[in-house]
């Protein structure tokens, strides 16, 4: 098999006594949708953060393209083709739809200590913002202040500032996040449209989602990955049936 | 095509004063008007240096009179050395501003918040016993600068409509960059880490490269209004450099209007016209002052500039 696109390795990370992300190693080819699910305090958010680069973890690597990312702050990340987005929605509230999205792709086109000219008249750099806001169906807002949009047209321009950075591997942390039923099968829709162009490690609590969407998924109960496999797979598997069912400590007692 | 606004006519009034005021200081023959001016348009330009950081990145900088300090010592000190050419005062002047913007900046920007405010004060109460301490150079007395910078002929410091154009061109000149800059790409990203760091660092910026960069442009700028105001009062001392002046430059940008580009120099006008005309009045001027600007600042969001904003939409 080809070098995967992404590799973590027995990936160790502690709060205190507590072992929020305990031996994950998990790898995504190129081009796959890897979907990782799991209950509510499972450490999902912790792996993505560590993947990131907003937390450290205590041992273990992580490598993106045969990479050693494991110690790179997240900027430096962002620039190899990793790009992210957040569970609680984390944009510039008081800059425009187009200027999120054109800050992400400034990011990555030539240097930004330019002082004299105009950003907001730079043709390169409004015409990727508009082509990404475009992907996610926002172009008509393209103008409106972030603080202005609704909750579902934030989740979207999350998206679309991911977009603007032409990642290699895209982080989707929750993007269904508090959508309602339409917004969800927008998003869905989307996102298989997406998926085609990139790379994306998806971590959603949405069941129908997710199994509509992944190639292989990987379950995470208690910081550990107790199953990892195609939909089907998982969907048979006794342990993951366990986990979700709420009998919990039967999952407990691997550890 | 853009309406016409009460905040644009109140912006144009005060600039075409600015630039008039000469002319009738020169026809009523009231010089002293000129000499209060000068110092309003000097103390306006440092406001506006302020304004940079404070308003557009977000730094709330608590020990920007430094810079004034600074600046103007660079000028007192080699005036009493002998150098007296303004082509060697003023850029020492921006030089060394930077200089300690560049060092205060990497050691302040590892913090945030409050223990910014309250590192960048302690730095500057720093420099203000550093500048008590220099003996040689007055001490806590200060030092009187007896000849103005010499600028080979081209224009005369001595000449008081001469020197407040010189002032009135260096503030103009700066609020041109500051626009500049904060349509610039830089300027963009400055901004961006004001509103979200984390979003920031995740689309690829390193946050502390851009606001250390921000912060010594705008030390540079108030170090430029230092060079000036020893050249205005040809005096320095460490008085200039004192926390209340500092509070006094924040005042004035919260007063006009953080992250405006005229909002500084409206705050500084109002700010020092009225600390001048309330102490003509009564001794106790600090006593009207203070409720004063409490209550611009409580009620009118935004400073000036956002109560004439919502003054010409409503």
């Amino acid at each position: 098999m080809a070098e995967p696109l992404l590799r973590v390795e027995k990936l160790v990370r502690r709060f205190g006594g507590i072992i929020a992300t305990d031996n994950v190693s998990l790898d995504v080819a190129s081009g796959e949708l890897h979907a990782i699910i799991g209950p509510n305090g499972a450490g999902k958010t912790t792996l993505i953060s560590q993947l990131t680069g907003h937390l450290e973890p205590h041992s273990g690597s992580v490598s993106l393209g045969g990479r050693d990312i494991t110690h790179l702050p997240a900027y430096r990340r962002c620039a190899l083709g990793l790009a992210r987005s957040f569970q609680i929605t984390s944009l510039l509230l008081d800059f425009t739809a187009a200027d999120n999205v054109a800050l992400a792709a400034q990011a990555h086109a030539g240097t930004s200590f330019r002082f004299f000219a105009d950003a907001r008249k730079e043709k390169g750099l409004r015409d990727a913002a508009h082509a990404a806001l475009d992907r996610v169906g926002l172009l008509h807002r393209a103008d409106v202040v972030v603080s202005r949009l609704s909750h579902g047209e934030r989740r979207e321009l999350e998206l679309a500032v991911a977009l603007a950075s032409k990642p290699k591997l895209l982080l989707l942390d929750e993007p269904m996040a508090g959508l309602g039923v339409t917004e969800s099968q927008r998003m869905v829709k989307l996102l298989q449209e997406l998926r085609k162009e990139v790379s994306i490690v998806l971590v959603e609590h949405d069941m129908p989602a997710v199994f509509a969407l992944a190639d292989r998924i990987s379950v995470l109960v208690y910081g550990r990955v107790i199953a990892s496999g195609d939909p089907a797979a998982i969907r048979a598997n006794d342990d993951v049936k366990r986990a979700y069912l709420g009998d919990q400590h039967v999952v407990t007692h691997h550890g | 095509m853009k309406a016409f606004t009460v905040s644009k006519a109140a912006t144009a009034l005060m600039l075409a004063g600015l630039v008039l005021l000469p002319l009738y200081s020169q026809l009523s023959g009231n010089v002293f008007i000129l000499t209060l001016f000068t110092r309003i348009v000097i103390l306006a330009l440092a406001a506006a240096s302020l304004n940079l950081i404070m308003g557009f990145g977000g730094m709330m900088s608590f020990g920007h009179a430094a810079y004034l300090g600074i600046g103007g010592y660079a000028v007192g000190m080699l005036a009493q050395e002998g150098v007296g050419s303004g082509w060697i005062q003023f850029p020492v002047a921006l030089a060394a501003s930077a200089t300690y913007a560049l060092v205060i900046g990497a050691l302040s920007l590892r913090t945030r918040g409050v223990y910014f405010i309250m590192i960048t004060l302690a730095f500057a109460q720093m420099a203000y016993y550093v500048a008590s301490g220099l003996a040689r150079y007055g001490g806590d007395d200060g030092l009187t600068v007896y000849k103005r910078s010499d600028f080979s002929g081209l224009v005369n410091l001595g000449n008081r409509t001469q020197f407040y154009y010189l002032c009135l061109a260096c503030l103009f000149a700066v609020l041109i960059l500051i626009w500049r800059i904060v349509n610039s790409r830089f300027g963009l990203v400055v901004q961006g880490l004001r509103s979200n760091e984390q979003r920031m660092q995740a689309i690829g910026f390193p946050a502390k490269r851009y606001q250390l960069v921000c912060f010594v442009i705008s030390g540079m700028m108030c170090g430029l209004a230092g060079a000036l105001l020893a050249n205005n009062t040809d005096f320095i001392s460490p008085a200039v450099m004192y926390w209340t002046r500092s509070g006094d430059l924040m005042v004035m940008v919260i007063l006009g209007g953080m992250g405006t580009l005229f909002g500084p120099v409206m705050g500084a006008v109002v700010f020092l016209l009225l600390e001048e005309f309330l102490s003509q009045i009564t001794e106790y001027w600090a006593l009207i002052m203070g409720p004063l600007l409490l209550l611009i600042v409580l009620f009118g969001r935004g400073g000036i500039m956002g109560a004439l904003g919502r003054a010409g939409r409503g």
